[in-house]
């Protein structure tokens, strides 16, 4: 009984510090139709809105041409082309409601999907509306660093495909707390898993439902919190009623219509350069609203360009990323991260065989793969037919160019076009929403109703109705916890939460799976110390990271901004007054200045200095899991290691995953 | 439902279990340990080989953006060689493996 009080406590705990985390005051975002959630492909987004309208100290940023460009969806094409989505879906539910009758068809799928519609459904499971609009928002202001950024996230399936994907599928069942408790003491193991589980998921989901609640705002018109409401109605149907089946299949539609609406603009991009790929780098280096655009972001740092020179350091990287190690941390994170993200792991449980699982991940990789050239298509070809100043004005971090570009390129067909491409678009940021947040919340239900539900609480004794009533009951919870999480977290800076899943799932998921699965002296001690040292070292690297706000910070920074107005006012003409964009950042800084106090954690200024803190949490995870099982060996973990070992490698005693 | 019991151990010491892990491992944490570095390659040498990443290759494109552009053609090929040992070699070896036990 204590220690059910104990995992109560812990997930008490973790749904404070994620609320906390979501409470933290934005700092960039108040800028209009900013939309920090979906600049969020990770840290790296949070940059991208904040070097955009943070750094008044340089007001390079401004428009020269003033192209004020105007994003308004056509309110009923696009509801109602919402509305075919949700109707196919509701019908692929109902359908998926009927199969849906033991544990194994809600969390597996019955392991009756195929590799191929399970590479898909992968994809559609990864490729968030970050990665969509993101990106290529990224590529669109900063060139060559957006393209960098997007790498990670392909080459992370490099290690799901040759570490985890096919011994987890032989190995495991349902979830990750399956693959860790195979060996060890089932019981605090499973708890450790589901809470980590929980902890992931719960920050990615709430990255994802703030962000589709700001795109839906600005696109559609629709209030926040309706948005917020509706998508969580979605989400909560998709997942209560047809479990994994219903999941998978919403997956594999969004990932169709992703990439069929990325591939229709990519071929009209590529049109109106003449299908030449030089012509069309030719066309960005001779843009000579990239050249301004470029001109003006070196001049930050005191490097003047001009010209063509400047045209072709949009194809050179450091534009954005101006931290290595932050970079460097990030790409840890990614490539271990990806691995070790509880909704990915689960999807290797839905296919019958570890063949399967190899098809499946070597499918997804090219349809990934093959999405981010073509993002790379769309930005650069947003930059050269919208403008760099064109896309900010409509949103400082970009994550418009891709909608822009379709409503542009659509109208240069016919006026009608344009409208119709954007509706499209929108419903594919909509599709691919509703997919991620649905993957997500199965993810977190599955830990909880499995994992602590039933093998804690019950000692895995119930039977398959009251398995599948558990499944759903908590899928019902976890949706409406998150439908609360993104209403109170509207206002709050959740750029970073997305980088901190990766993080979490890096430093504390990864190396336990992997030294399960390949170590023989691995036992409980392991996995419990990794796990906990993992997770609470991203987290806690993350409160002491300039990822918070450091209002003494902010007031330096404002300062300074106030000094250069007064400059600037001085050397005017008596009677010139400063223009409207200059005396509203000074109004602004003149507030600022008077911020004072400490971060949440107390602090003046970060202790770590890095976004990211994956290249120290990472190792961190492993030494812990090491050194706790070497602390407290155990002699049954090691003689069960030959099972688990033939068993990954072999399948053999498999079946009963997928007995049926 | 009756499962049925293997003896693990003696499977684990199986001359034919024991290749199939050693081709295995050397094979996954070798390809592993190549894909990484040459992923860090690119954040590595975008931050310290400015200069070699601006070196025109095809028109104004450089040898930053083609090498960013071969990670995708790397992982790929990588995966596809993994595709074609995995069913040849490893499926194989596992296929002997489970006859040799009278499975």
């Amino acid at each position: 009984m204590t220690f059910k009080k104990i995992i109560i406590a812990a997930s008490l705990t973790l749904s404070i510090a994620a609320a906390a985390f979501a409470e933290e005051p934005t700092k960039a975002s108040t800028a209009p139709g900013s939309t920090p959630a979906v600049a969020a492909p990770a840290a790296q987004g949070a940059p991208a809105l904040s070097a955009a309208t943070d750094q008044t100290t340089a007001p390079a940023v401004a428009p020269p041409l003033a192209k004020k460009r105007e994003l308004k969806a056509n309110k009923v094409v696009t509801l109602s082309m919402f509305a075919v989505i949700i109707g196919i879906t509701m019908a692929v539910v109902v359908w998926a409601a009927k199969q849906t009758k033991t544990a194994a068809d809600f969390y597996a799928a019955g392991g009756g999907i195929t590799g191929t519609q399970n590479g898909w459904a992968i994809a559609g499971d990864y490729m968030s509306a970050a990665s969509f609009l993101g990106i290529s928002g990224l590529i669109s202001l900063y060139g060559y660093d957006g393209f960098m950024y997007s790498v990670g996230w392909l080459v992370a399936y490099i290690t799901v495909l040759l570490i985890v994907a096919e011994p987890c599928r032989n190995a495991g069942k349902y979830t990750l707390g399956d693959i860790l408790s195979f060996r060890t003491n089932p019981k605090p193991v499973r708890a450790f898993a589901a809470i980590s589980t929980v902890a992931v998921s719960t920050f990615y989901l709430t990255a994802q439902m703030v962000g589709a609640g700001k795109l839906m705002a600005l696109l559609v018109g629709v209030p926040y919190k309706t948005a917020i409401v509706g998508v969580g109605i979605l989400m909560v149907g998709y997942v209560v009623f047809g479990g994994m089946t219903a999941t998978t299949w919403v997956q594999i539609i969004k990932a169709g219509l992703l990439m069929s609406g990325a591939f229709l603009l990519s071929v009209l991009v590529l049109a109106k350069a003449g299908f030449n790929p030089i012509y069309f780098f030719d066309m960005i280096v001779h843009s000579p609203d990239i050249q301004d655009h470029v001109s003006k972001l070196v001049l930050r740092d005191g490097v003047i360009l001009n010209g063509i020179d400047a045209g072709q350091r949009f194809l050179e990287p450091g534009l954005f990323m101006k931290s290595p190690l932050d970079q460097i941390s990030l790409g840890m994170a990614l490539v271990l991260g990806t691995a070790g993200m509880p909704h990915i792991l689960m999807r290797f449980f839905t296919v019958p065989t570890a063949q399967a699982a190899r098809k499946s991940v070597i499918i997804a990789m090219f349809i990934i793969g093959f999405f981010y050239v073509l993002t790379t298509l769309l930005g650069f070809g947003a930059a050269i037919n919208l403008t760099p100043q064109g896309i900010i004005s409509v949103d400082p971090g970009g994550n418009m160019a891709t909608l822009m570009l379709a409503q542009q390129l659509g109208a240069d067909i016919a006026p009608i076009m344009g409208d119709l491409f954007l509706a499209f678009l929108c419903s594919v940021a909509f599709a691919t929403i509703l997919a991620v947040v649905s993957g997500l919340v199965l993810a977190a239900s599955a830990a909880i109703a499995h994992d602590i539900w039933v093998n804690v609480v019950k000692d895995g004794h119930a039977d398959q109705h009251e398995q599948v009533m558990a499944a759903r009951i908590t899928s019902l919870v976890v949706g409406v916890v998150g439908i609360i999480i993104g209403l109170m977290a509207e206002k709050a800076n959740v750029a970073h939460l997305v980088a901190l899943a990766f993080a979490v799932a890096s430093s504390g998921n990864l190396p336990v799976v992997v030294l399960s699965l390949f170590w023989r002296k691995f036992n409980t001690a392991g996995v419990i110390s990794g796990l906990v040292v993992g997770t609470v070292a991203s987290i806690g690297l993350v409160m002491v990271s300039p990822n918070m706000t450091y209002p003494k910070i902010v007031a330096a920074g404002a300062k300074k901004v106030v000094v250069a107005m007064e400059k600037k006012q001085a050397a005017l003409p008596a009677g010139v007054l400063l223009d409207e964009k200059d005396a509203k950042a000074l109004a602004k800084a003149k507030v600022d200045e008077l911020k004072d106090g400490t971060s949440m954690m107390g602090l003046d200024k970060p202790l770590f200095g890095l976004k990211n803190p994956g290249i120290l949490s990472i190792p961190l995870g492993f030494i812990a899991a090491i050194l706790g099982c070497l602390m407290f060996p155990n002699k049954r973990s090691e003689e069960m290691f030959d099972e688990v070992y033939v068993r990954q490698n072999t399948g053999l005693g498999m079946a009963k995953a997928v007995e049926h | 439902m009756a499962e049925r019991q293997y003896d693990w151990a003696t499977i684990a010491q199986n001359p034919k279990f024991l290749e199939l892990t050693h081709k295995k491992t050397a094979f996954l944490f070798g390809w592993w340990i190549f894909s990484t570095a040459y992923y860090f390659l690119l954040p590595i040498g975008a931050a310290y080989a400015p200069g070699l990443f601006k070196i025109k290759i095809i028109g104004v494109i450089n040898f930053g953006y083609v090498f960013a552009l071969s990670q995708f053609f790397v992982s790929w090929a990588l995966a596809l060689y993994y595709a074609h040992v995995a069913n040849k070699d490893f499926d194989r070896l596992t296929r002997e493996l489970i006859d040799e036990l009278h499975l």
